[in-house]
């Protein structure tokens, strides 16, 4: 719970007088959200750093195991509300692997492109927000320029522009928007433009650089080991990207690189993300003028049930490994569910990677975790 | 290695555990006062190498629990289901978070919502729920709230 910002006058245990103990959070503009840190400081030197949880705890496990399979998608993008769509992508998945249905070869190419679409927005709002961490406000309206333009081409489409619900058990919700190709192409268009923009403005910026270059350092055991997964742990040159090692829809016949970087900083962490928008919009481009005509959602009975048994689906979404394990006892309602969310891994390094450095530098190492704390808490 | 593979060395290395291969992926059920000795083999045999810990989860059955570890290998790529059955009223099982570190916040997380008591956690501490909960146990089936839990 909360503790009051102390100096430790203890001198019963060596080595912890004069320690200070301060609050980050839960109301803090760097956190983004209502994630608390209790920090114990020596100087301004971090000694260990203990995240308190569950702010925002609405327990969707326990929900889901009330709701039916086509409802509970509806909550899971309550979830990572920047990756709604790659949530409900996962749901989707694991139901149907159940069931064992074909999904229409138009709902495949949709639903990677709004996956797509929905990774590019994520990180621009990720971009935004860590460069105003470090205390540059203008970048945030660069990237809200971009955002603002995706958020309109999935309003037409799915009528919502944060928590879509569009990506269902058998396919799609809705047939795309009669502008949807067009919207995307003059998105990719503007992308195009203005990209250069990121690199002039904060990217090659030397004062970034030099908060972000060294601090923060993980290895690539630990990132392992701690379960670190997407822009986190490939930074640090670990292989983890799920779309590339356990393809599923149509990404292995699509031409797309892992980006992987090798140092293990804050600042690797900041150019994997900066890469992957620029291979989402390599993928957008592939299929966008190759949509397969047909159906855009497999015909599936009105009330679903799984089979007895246990399913488990892995997806990729902007922060990582999204892994939903459903047991089924052969009901309307799964028996239990489990999400196993890449925020929640990738905070658990946060202590790793903190110990030792300055206090201004936890802002910076934070804000390349990328963390969302509905994700965490669930 | 491949799930015929896989089950011939579980065969090798583990005699006395039951394998079962109905899903996805190989599952084998190990005692739980086995596990941690059986989680250094999985991590560190030379032809194994589970280095990655991906779900760490409990089930409840109402008559018992069941812990389940979804282990992956970055090196080889195969992945195995671990799962061991705990007494339901006085679950108890040691902690792995000294072979896979990631295991520290998810066995944190189970030992609040399941009651589940790792043995030689370093730090067994309620992560998401607030002070006062201990013992409550909100993902067990049998948890009651009336006044927040909305039944459909």
């Amino acid at each position: 719970m909360y503790r009051q910002t102390e100096i430790i006058k203890d001198a019963s245990q060596p080595g912890i007088e004069g320690d200070m103990v301060i609050n980050v959070g839960p109301q803090h503009p760097a956190t983004h959200g209502v994630l608390h840190l209790v920090i114990t400081l020596n100087g301004e030197t971090i000694k260990k750093v203990e995240p308190h949880l569950g702010y925002i705890h609405r327990s969707i496990e326990k929900m889901c195991e009330s709701l039916s399979y086509r409802q509970f998608i509806y909550v899971t993008s309550r979830m990572d509300y920047l990756s709604a769509h790659i949530n409900n992508h996962a749901c989707a998945l694991c139901v149907e692997k159940g069931l064992q249905v074909e999904i229409p070869p138009r709902a495949q190419v949709i639903r990677i492109l709004m996956d797509e679409l929905t990774r590019i927005a994520s990180h621009e709002l990720w971009w935004g927000a860590m460069a105003m961490d470090l205390g540059a406000f203008t970048p945030f309206f660069h990237a809200f320029r971009e955002r603002e333009t995706i958020n309109d081409i999935m309003e037409d489409t799915c009528g919502a522009r944060l928590t879509m619900n569009y990506i269902v058990p058998g396919g799609v919700m809705a047939d795309l928007h009669p502008d949807f190709q067009k919207k995307t192409k003059e998105f990719i268009q503007l992308y195009k433009r203005k990209i250069h923009e990121y690199d002039e403005l904060v990217t090659g910026n030397i004062i970034f650089q030099n908060r972000m270059k060294g601090i923060g350092y993980l290895s690539p055991e630990d990132a392992v080991s701690y379960g670190c997964t997407g822009p986190t742990a490939r930074g640090s040159g670990v292989s983890s990207d799920i779309r590339k090692l356990y393809p599923y829809e149509i990404y292995d016949k699509l031409e797309f690189d892992e980006v992987l970087e090798s140092a293990g900083d804050s600042f690797a962490r900041y150019m994997i993300r900066i890469g992957e928008m620029q291979q989402s919009i390599r993928i957008i481009e592939q299929l966008i003028d190759n949509i397969p005509e047909g159906d855009f959602q497999a015909k599936t009975k009105a009330v679903l049930k799984l089979p007895k048994g246990e399913y488990y689906s892995r997806v990729e979404t902007a922060r990582g490994e999204l892994g939903v394990y459903i047991v089924s006892e052969n009901g309307t309602t799964p028996y239990r569910i489990k999400f196993r969310s890449p925020g929640f891994s990738n905070l658990s390094v946060l202590d790793h990677i903190a110990r030792g450095s300055k206090l201004g530098d936890l802002v910076a190492m934070m804000g390349t975790l990328d963390l969302v704390i509905p994700d965490i808490d669930r | 290695m491949t799930k015929v593979e896989l089950k011939i060395k579980m065969g090798e290395l583990f005699p006395s555990a039951p394998v079962e291969e109905g899903g996805e992926w190989l599952n084998i059920t190990m005692a739980p006062e086995d596990w941690l000795a059986q989680a250094q083999q999985l991590r560190n045999d030379a032809s194994l190498l589970f280095d990655y810990l991906f779900c760490l989860t409990c089930i409840d059955w109402k008559t018992h629990l069941t812990m389940v570890y979804h282990l992956s290998s970055t090196a080889f790529r195969h992945n195995l289901v671990v799962k061991s059955k705990l007494d339901r009223n006085n679950p108890q099982i040691e902690s792995v978070s000294g072979i896979w570190k990631t295991a520290d916040f998810h066995e944190r997380e189970v030992y609040e919502m399941f009651g589940v008591n790792f043995l030689n956690h370093p730090d067994l501490r309620l992560l998401i729920l607030p002070d006062g909960w201990e013992g409550k146990n909100p993902m067990r089936k049998d948890f009651e709230d009336p006044i927040n839990m909305v039944k459909l």
